[in-house]
């Protein structure tokens, strides 16, 4: 889960990294009062969860709080690659002598949380990664430790010379780790951490990631998903507790085990179709589940056919049947359904379909090519 | 031959009374493993009760259900919140093996139980996976005995159901196989591709091996390097995810493209400059692994 660069920089500021001020606007003339407040010059930035919000023209530099309701007019209701934009956070605007990158992930090589550093800020760290990898420094922090006193120190050394701000950023390095794992984070990312004419290091933006597996025992950080950025296909699948994601294509897959659903997908494309969405049922032969998938699945107006995949390992085919016959009963379904099921129990669950009159199939190729000739694509 | 586990694996299940370590525990007391003990804190002293009569001992905790019954493997059901505890418990209690079955284990506690497991020199297989089985032998965790066969051929993968497809139409095309390894969906997987790849190479009765990899990360091109520079037995192979988009989870934790790696068509490359076979639809990898194995 994605949260927003005013929710990571709370969590900075928890942590006790230094964050310059700022407040959530979600009208011009919120941004206008907000700026009045601080005075002078102020930023105002889109919050949605995108990066390239400055090359959108989200992120603006306002005089003074006239000009802040104007950028807030403008950037309020924007589009940044797909997403509309609902709030600003309104910010003092910063004298900046020198811009870092500092940023914390976990690394799947590794098997650890990761440091990276740089004393190239406010660019993309992987095209620096990518074309000057010695610009960067990196370090594994050993999950038994953290982050111990002279790593951090190693890191922050190689961002400055001067032993001032040296100690400031190793400070704010050892308060991000703390921030990244009391948050369950995956990754954390201050870019850019400042200096400022009077010596003072800053953190000015700040994103975060946190793991979806970590927000059961986080109630605090799962209250900052932001739902009005999500598909209400998406919102609605997690709640049913499938896995959904929204795709361009008129081919509706309803697949047992993400693997299969990936391979499913690939398998419409490789006979000339566009899948419409990934669904992962998981192992449940629970017609509820497959009500709710058929629901989200047809809840998309592109779809002109959809095809289940189900590989009847420890589940049933006949339970699975059942459970298709069942919920095709309770709702209404205008695109045809083609159906594949295969494994444990596969002749029985092919009776049952074929009584209730569905197309059923035993290889994964017929019946995705089938899926595919049905949606016209092919 | 086979890998990991075998006729020598004497099994202890973690989160046996659990709703799906008791069926599963019946699913492989069934398939002829032998589970020689569980483990569900407060239940220690009753007993489970397996199919045809057989019944397992429940301990309290794993250092006890070890030194009662000498197990030396375990295979863990628990939640999400207790499974890094139960990883920990169960790599300091003297088995030398531990799968991993659950999903949704926060990512920071298995760094930590991953590390932890490497010092005492234990493997970890998962968490996120569907375990492993060694047909005619033992199987441990949740795939299904019906759809395997005994036989040459070494599975690796890291999907439960696209195991399961490839596994099926091996067996239906009568190519058996030595063990087939669900090595796990998520981020940091303690046993990767190399592990497995190595013990395939190591165990004679293996002649060649299908290894099914899918978006995120880059253990499929780390492990094609691998088959060039130390594999004499042919590998062919499948990459899942070609038509994801890029910065969405697709239902594995670890599927997912960052930036420019982790991409299907990356893996690919990899895997075809690696001399590995690459199958485009999971239903030709049956001929890729015939005609590599006949070409030998």
């Amino acid at each position: 889960m994605d949260i927003h660069e005013y929710q990571a920089k709370e969590r900075f500021r928890a942590a006790g990294i230094p964050v310059p001020p700022g407040e959530i606007a979600t009208t011009p003339e919120e941004a206008e009062t907000i700026a009045a407040k601080y005075g002078g010059m102020v930023v105002v930035k889109a919050q949605v969860h995108s990066g390239g919000r400055g090359k959108a023209g989200g992120v603006k530099l306002a005089k003074d709080a006239a000009e802040a309701k104007e950028y807030a007019t403008a950037i309020l209701g924007m589009d940044i690659k797909g997403l509309t934009v609902e709030k600003v956070l309104v910010t003092p605007a910063e004298d900046i002598d020198t811009e870092a990158y500092v940023g914390v992930l976990v690394d799947r090589k590794n098997q650890a949380a990761t440091f990276m550093v740089s004393a190239e800020g406010g660019v993309d760290i992987e095209a620096v990664a990518a074309e000057t990898p010695e610009l960067i420094r990196k370090l594994t922090v050993d999950p038994r430790y953290g982050i111990l006193p002279h790593q951090a120190f190693w890191l922050a050394n190689f961002l400055y010379e001067d032993p001032a701000l040296i100690k400031q950023a190793s400070k704010i390095i050892a308060q991000l780790y703390t921030s990244f794992m009391d948050s369950g984070s995956s990754m954390a990312e201050i870019n850019p951490l400042i200096t400022t004419p009077t010596g003072e290091v800053k953190a000015i933006d700040a994103k975060m990631s946190i793991d979806d597996s970590e927000l059961f025992r986080r109630p605090d950080v799962a209250a900052m998903r932001d739902t009005s950025s999500e598909p209400a296909s998406e919102m609605k699948a997690r709640e049913a507790g499938l896995s959904y994601v929204k795709l361009d294509g008129d081919v509706g897959c309803c697949v047992n085990g993400a693997g299969l659903a990936m391979a499913t997908m690939d398998l419409v494309k490789y006979y000339g179709g566009e899948p419409a969405n990934f669904l992962d049922i998981g192992g449940s032969s629970n017609p509820d589940k497959v009500v709710s998938a058929l629901e989200i699945i047809t809840s998309d107006p592109n779809v002109k056919s959809i095809l289940f995949n189900i590989f009847g390992g420890i589940t049933r085919c006949d339970d699975v049947a059942n459970g298709i016959v069942e919920a095709t009963k309770r709702i209404d379904i205008k695109p045809p359904i083609v159906i594949r099921l295969t494994g444990t129990n596969e002749e029985k669950a092919l009776e049952i379909l074929q009584e209730a009159g569905f197309s059923a199939y035993t290889s994964m190729d017929d019946v995705v090519e089938k899926a595919v000739q049905l949606a016209g694509g092919n | 031959m086979a890998i990991f586990i075998d006729n020598d694996t004497k099994l202890v299940v973690q989160g046996i009374t659990g709703r799906d370590g008791s069926f599963h525990t019946r699913q492989m007391m069934e398939y002829g493993t032998n589970v020689v003990a569980g483990v569900t804190p407060g239940k220690g002293g009753q007993t489970f009760e397996g199919p045809d009569g057989a019944s397992v001992p429940i301990f309290n905790a794993m250092d006890e259900a070890v030194a009662a019954t000498g197990a030396n493997t375990s295979v863990i059901y628990v939640p999400p919140a207790f499974a890094s505890g139960a990883i920990l418990e169960a790599a300091d209690s003297g088995v030398s093996f531990v799968v991993a079955i659950t999903e949704g284990v926060p990512v920071l506690d298995m760094a930590r139980a991953h590390a932890f497991a490497r010092d005492r020199g234990v493997r970890v297989l998962g968490p996120n996976c569907p375990g492993l089985i060694s047909p005619g032998k033992s199987k441990v965790g949740i795939l299904p005995g019906q759809i395997v066969a005994e036989g040459p051929i070494g599975v690796v993968s890291r999907s439960g159901t696209l195991t399961y497809e490839a596994v099926f139409q091996l067996t239906n095309a009568g190519l058996g196989q030595t063990t087939c390894v669900g090595i796990g969906g998520d981020p940091l997987i303690g046993t990767n591709f190399i592990d497995c790849l190595e013990a395939f190479e190591a165990d004679p009765d293996t002649t060649g091996v299908v290894m099914i990899g899918e978006i995120g990360g880059t253990d499929e091109q780390e492990a094609a390097q691998y088959v060039s520079e130390h594999m004499s037995k042919p590998v062919v192979g499948f990459i899942a995810g070609q038509t994801a988009p890029p910065g969405r989870k697709m239902g594995h934790a670890g599927a997912i493209i960052s930036g420019a790696a982790g991409t299907a068509a990356d893996k690919m490359q990899a895997f075809e400059d690696n001399g590995i076979s690459v199958a485009q639809r999971p239903a030709d990898l049956v001929g890729l692994i015939q005609d590599a194995l006949g070409g030998n």
